[in-house]
């Protein structure tokens, strides 16, 4: 019964938070709307017992992510137009979203899911870890990624310096 | 009322939809950053909530959202670098008005 609340809970929270990202004018109040909204995912991944994965969320997103958003709106606030819409777009896009929507909907509820009955692990950390690393995982992938961040790294390093004249 | 597979994955979807008609109408750069990870956000709660349903034994789905959110965090280091770097060039971020490539 806890579960059930603390996922309405955080639904509604997301939601709503998703909700004023897309809406609010003002371009800074949209970055704290997006953070409100991946507490509340985090919230959602315990709700899932995905311990280790909130945590990572709340590092990740709440922790890295928005600064570097904001970061990023600091840069260019001189410009001074706040969170406009591309008016013509609107409508089309609105129709495109909410017919998406629908089809999503229809194709969850109407799906035979083969939900398994068992319980679920309680910590994760532990197998996660085995998951990983262990050489029976996903180690090739781990490794990838890392290389990836480091490129990422570089790459984001030579685009924003400054172009010496 | 029990929360099942469903309510997550209609959730997820309802998320998803935001961001979509976000990224497809905002006209600042920064701001549809911010609803691609939103996207990218939903997309991980549905796996986790494959993960926990219908596997709960064997945590596939979470090791792929993890691998998921290093793309991410990839994907916004370097979005922000370029949008900083359009900004130097262009002074704007106006989607609207960065239109270099446009034939």
């Amino acid at each position: 019964m806890g579960l059930a609340a603390a996922f309405w809970v955080m639904a509604v929270f997301a939601v709503a938070a998703a909700l004023l990202v897309v809406s609010l004018r003002n371009i800074f109040r949209t970055a704290l709307a997006l953070i409100v909204c991946f507490i509340a995912v985090a919230g959602l991944y315990i709700t899932l017992s995905a311990d280790f994965l909130a945590a990572a969320q709340i590092l990740v997103y709440v922790g890295a992510i928005s600064v570097l958003i904001i970061l990023a709106i600091m840069m260019t606030r001189e410009v001074r137009q706040g969170n406009p819409a591309n008016r013509p777009l609107k409508l089309p896009v609105l129709a495109v979203a909410v017919v998406l929507l629908g089809l999503l909907v229809y194709v969850v509820v109407a799906s035979p899911w083969q939900v398994s009955g068992t319980p679920p692990l309680a910590p994760t950390t532990g197998p996660l870890s085995r998951l990983l690393f262990g050489s029976q995982g996903y180690v090739l992938a781990t490794e990838i990624c890392a290389v990836l961040i480091l490129a990422a790294i570089l790459g984001a390093i030579v685009l924003a310096k400054e172009k010496e004249e | 009322m029990t929360v099942g597979l469903e309510h997550y994955l209609v959730l997820a979807a309802v998320l998803f939809c935001i961001g979509l008609y976000g990224a497809l109408t905002r006209r600042n750069a920064v701001v549809i950053l911010m609803c691609i990870e939103i996207m990218l956000n939903a997309v991980n709660l549905t796996l986790i909530a494959f993960s926990r349903y219908v596997v709960p034994q064997l945590l596939t789905g979470q090791v792929f959202a993890i691998f998921v959110m290093v793309v991410a965090a990839a994907e916004v280091a370097v979005g922000v670098a370029i949008i900083l770097a359009i900004y130097r060039g262009l002074t704007d971020i106006d989607v609207n008005n960065i239109n270099l490539l446009k034939w």
